[in-house]
């Protein structure tokens, strides 16, 4: 840290107290936007806001607006990069419904998010206003024409000389704006200045004490800047007793929560080839991991990693290959001999927009299907989905421990919202029972079989390379109990038995999944994944309406948890409501005997032979609670209207 | 074994370990094939080396010599097609005190585990690369593999092979960070152990190219070769191979090559017209990647810990 104890003591007033002759208005929640072109910071700036009101007690949700071109041209609709950081006096468990503010490098930007639905009538706009009097005629014309569109369109708009206040600072504006800004927003949103100005200095520790004071500069004037050019300013108070209760929390990504969870785990190896949006967990393990004394290998391809991963495993050391939808189905092959040989592993797949190449950096949760049945014959594995980025970090702990208990590969499925989105949870207070054991090599009975399977539950120990007496030959061929290669029928029959009773054995030690609202009612919304937060914000608004609705949602995908037909039977309908595709009914040609089912829906029809409903969408982009509010309207409406014809 | 050290002291390993050790299901490649000879091989450097049965990993991939592991007394992992390398690799990484062998033939290594054979290679972790190089695909049943020789006559094409053959001895010392590239036969046994021996007393990855012969699928390949001592040149230097009488009768051709001489061991690979045996390249000195990938191995789970509290200290607000 660079600022003195004393400067800090000075500046620990908040803005609002200096903000004269101006009342903040006092709200419960807000969302905020920057947008610009690619690499002109608004996601620095952003991260940093949502810290420093993170750090104030508020609720905080950030996520990233990705162009899915590394460079796209300056001033398109389609560039758009920047992120959306939504605060609050309560926990905030996603992106939210439409902007309150948003700020605005260009004009051209704010194209792609109003298509997007991302604001409302009343939406704040804070826009550079440089381009008004641009030297070329033809961004003069647009950026007009886009002002007035927007004024007609609803949006409050504020024209602001953003570039020329830099200026005076710094003979590069590119660079610094994005500080600048965090001032302006620090100021309107009352933030406590020097929390803003100490998390600047982190941002940037490793650039030297010259940066930091350049963008503290920057971010001072933005702070003076917003007082004297803005006329609104806000209060969002810290969630009701957070101050008490002296928790310590942590910010972080769902992808670096995979990587703490890997650590925290006692895994040793990571072995990854490079995939978005999956890479950047590998990024923080590759920077972080030699901490714990752990490895990442960045493998030749896709089978490569997972190899490597499964030999380490087989030698004792369970591994962990972070991968998404496209790595997956090279995979295959692989998961298949970890089913077939009983070999623990942990794959962590990031679910991205498919088929093919798809979207790479959107969200979906295409890949449920093809993590339960990608591969041939019959492979049952652990498939498990975190709904929370707190949850990506302990769905790892828990899918090794599984991996080893029940000697099976396990799939961790999140996805790209959860990859990107920031949001600060209770720090994990590890314990030594968190890691894997030390690798065992004490001698192993020679009359013991190496898939000693007991017939109840088809458990088995492991022997691992170094125990004398346990030597075997481990093949992805059919085997007997002796790992020998078998193709005689009854052997085939037996190894299939056993290899599929562990997950009835699993299943038996899971508790029915908990509703949220009331246990019985008109119609119940099922989820997994990252549309957790969504899903439970809709179904409040829709309770809080007396609408009778409830939602259940699943961790694990297989074995599913137990209970869920009592569940359901006590709701007029169910429906999932899921981020990959289904035929709408309404749509041309389908019927009952044409229509797709969403994957969960598809899931649960044959496993309860219950008439599930779903609505699903693949819009490349997360949920928002507004959206599933108006489908759960919609379909109580047509349940009313069923029962009244 | 037992025997009297330099200071007279006599050395007695509690365990001693014989060639029925090393026994594993009795070998089921067909009379005559050339994979026997590599399996006996094996085994008498394993017992030779007196290495323990529990640290030793036979891994390999898919194919009629892929099903080596089986018959040892060792561990073993009979993987999937190509794939014998990542898996051995990944064996290696976290367990360096682990000795692993990996079988895999013509069409498992140069064909569908192409990717794997360059960067294995490149990574030279410690372990012995056997490849039974038959130039056909047995287990499957006579198609070209990457090493059938243009016109040779397979189920795939049955007119004969139309491209010409992959010189896998050229692609392996076109790969960075090679540390030993051998060449031998199956039908002479001294020289099939001096030169497995070698590739396994070596740090890094042995690469051995064992032409061996198919009786069923490709009996006149081996036959032409087995007949013409001429086509073969035997490499000589005192950092080489071992090279016994019955070699030296077998293979009248001879150079000296010293090992160390990448630019001549491309010259020698190349050269289509003799099949060079013995060691074309070696580089004791060569980086391996367990080193690195091993690390932090030995730390304690305390140590763990503290790292992983440190790490979330840096994330907590």
């Amino acid at each position: 840290m660079t600022t003195t104890k004393k400067e800090t003591q000075v500046e620990r007033e908040t803005a609002t107290a200096s903000a004269v002759g101006r009342v903040a208005e006092t709200v419960d929640e807000h969302i905020v936007e920057i947008v610009s072109d690619s690499g002109e910071g608004a996601q620095k700036a952003g991260q940093t806001f949502g810290t420093v009101c993170a750090k104030m007690g508020n609720g905080v949700w950030t996520v990233e607006i990705i162009p899915a071109e590394i460079q796209p041209p300056a001033r398109s609709p389609a560039g758009a990069s920047g992120i959306r950081i939504r605060l609050a006096s309560n926990y905030v468990t996603n992106m939210g419904d439409e902007a309150d503010v948003v700020v605005a490098f260009n004009e051209q930007v704010l194209y792609s998010r109003i298509a997007n639905g991302a604001y409302k009538k009343g939406t704040a706009v804070l826009l550079e206003d440089k381009w008004r009097d641009d030297a070329v005629p033809e961004i003069r014309e647009k950026y007009a024409k886009a002002v007035a569109e927007f004024k007609d369109n609803g949006l409050i708009v504020h024209e602001l000389p953003i570039e020329k206040a830099c200026l005076e600072i710094t003979p590069n504006p590119r660079r610094g704006k994005n500080m600048f800004v965090l001032g302006m927003l620090c100021q309107i949103y009352s933030r406590d200045i020097g929390k803003a100005r100490d998390e600047i200095a982190t941002t940037f520790r490793r650039k030297g004490d010259k940066v930091i004071g350049m963008n503290q500069q920057l971010f001072d004037a933005g702070c003076r800047f917003a007082e004297e050019h803005i006329d609104f300013c806000y209060e969002v108070p810290p969630q009701a007793g957070q101050e008490e209760q002296k928790q310590r929390f942590i910010v972080t990504n769902g992808n670096t929560a995979v990587g703490l969870g890997v650590m925290a785990s006692g895994m040793e190896l990571v072995s990854m080839y490079p995939i978005t949006p999956a890479t950047s967990a590998s990024h923080y393990l590759a920077d972080a991991y030699h901490q714990v004394g752990g490895f990442v290998h960045q493998a030749e391809d896709e089978i490569a990693a997972i190899g490597f991963a499964i030999g380490s495993s087989y030698a004792g050391k369970t591994a962990c290959t972070i991968t998404s939808g496209p790595g997956l189905a090279l995979k295959t092959e692989m998961v298949g001999l970890a089913v077939m040989a009983e070999i623990p592993l942990v794959i962590v797949v990031v679910q991205r927009g498919g088929p093919s190449t798809g979207l790479p950096t959107k969200v979906e949760q295409g890949d449920l299907l093809a993590a339960l049945y990608g591969e041939p014959g019959d492979a049952p594995k652990v498939v498990i989905a975190a709904a929370t980025i707190e949850e990506c970090l302990h769905f790892v702990i828990m899918s090794r421990r599984l991996a080893e208990a029940f000697r099976t590969p396990v799939i961790l499925l999140t996805d790209a919202n959860l990859a990107t989105g920031v949001q600060p949870f209770p720090r994990p207070e590890p314990t030594i029972d968190w890691l894997a054991p030390p690798i065992d090599q004490s001698e192993w009975d020679e009359n013991i079989p190496p898939y000693n399977w007991d017939p109840e539950t088809g458990l088995s120990p492991r022997p691992v390379p170094g125990m004398p007496g346990g030597e075997y030959i481990l093949t992805g061929l059919a085997h007997t109990s002796e790992s020998k290669v078998a193709y005689d029928s009854d052997s085939n029959q037996r190894g299939c038995n056993m290899r599929s009773r562990k997950f009835a054995a699993l299943a038996s030690t899971l508790k029915p999944p908990q509703v949220h609202g009331d246990p019985d009612g008109d119609l119940l919304v099922v989820g997994w994944g990252s549309t957790m937060g969504a899903i439970e914000e809709a179904i409040d608004r829709a309770q809080a309406q007396e609408h009778k609705v409830s939602s259940v949602h699943l961790r694990f995908l297989s074995p599913m948890e137990p209970g869920l037909k009592e569940i359901f039977r006590r709701f007029r309908k169910v429906m999932t409501v899921e981020i990959n595709y289904s035929d709408d009914p309404q749509a041309p040609l389908i019927n009952d005997d044409t229509r797709r089912y969403a994957q969960l829906a598809w899931l649960l029809r044959a496993h309860t032979l219950m008439d599930i409903d779903c609505w699903s969408a693949v819009f490349g982009a997360p949920l928002q609670p507004g959206m599933i509010y108006k489908v759960l309207l919609k379909r109580l409406t047509a349940m009313n209207e069923g029962v009244d014809s | 074994m037992f025997g009297l050290k330099a200071d007279w002291s006599l050395e007695v390993f509690e365990r001693y370990f014989t060639l029925g050790d090393y026994a594993g299901g009795e070998a089921r490649w067909c009379p005559g094939c050339g994979d026997h000879g590599v399996l006996t091989a094996a085994q008498r450097v394993l017992r030779d080396e007196q290495l323990h049965p529990e640290l030793t990993v036979a891994v390999s991939g898919i194919g009629c010599s892929s099903r080596m592991p089986h018959y040892l007394g060792t561990y073993g992992f009979h993987g999937l097609h190509g794939r014998a390398l990542p898996l051995a690799c990944g064996i290696k990484s976290r367990r360096p005190d682990l000795d692993v062998w990996v079988a895999t033939g013509d069409g498992d290594c140069f064909s569908i585990g192409t990717a794997h054979w360059i960067h294995a290679l490149r990574y030279n972790m410690d372990m012995t690369l056997m490849v039974f190089d038959n130039s056909i695909y047995g287990l499957t049943k006579a198609q070209t593999s990457p090493t059938s020789p243009i016109g040779f006559k397979t189920n795939t094409h049955p007119f004969g092979a139309i491209i010409a053959p992959l010189n896998p001895l050229t692609v392996t010392l076109g790969i960075t960070n090679i540390s030993f590239v051998a060449q031998t036969v199956d039908w002479n046994p001294p020289m099939l152990y001096e030169t497995l021996k070698a590739a396994h007393r070596h740090k890094g990855t042995g690469f051995v190219r064992i032409i061996q012969r198919c009786p069923v699928y490709a009996d006149s390949l081996a036959k032409e070769l087995q007949g013409d001592p001429s086509r073969f040149l035997l490499l000589n230097h005192e950092k080489g191979i071992q090279i016994d009488k019955s070699a030296s009768r077998q293979f009248p051709n001879q150079q000296e090559h010293d090992p160390s001489d990448l630019a001549n061991a491309f010259k020698l690979a190349a050269d289509t017209s003799r099949i060079p045996l013995g060691l074309l390249y070696w580089n004791p000195d060569a980086p391996c990647y367990e080193d690195l990938s091993s690390a932090g191995v030995e730390m304690t789970p305390h140590a763990r810990l503290a790292g992983f509290n440190a790490a979330l200290d840096r994330l907590t607000i």
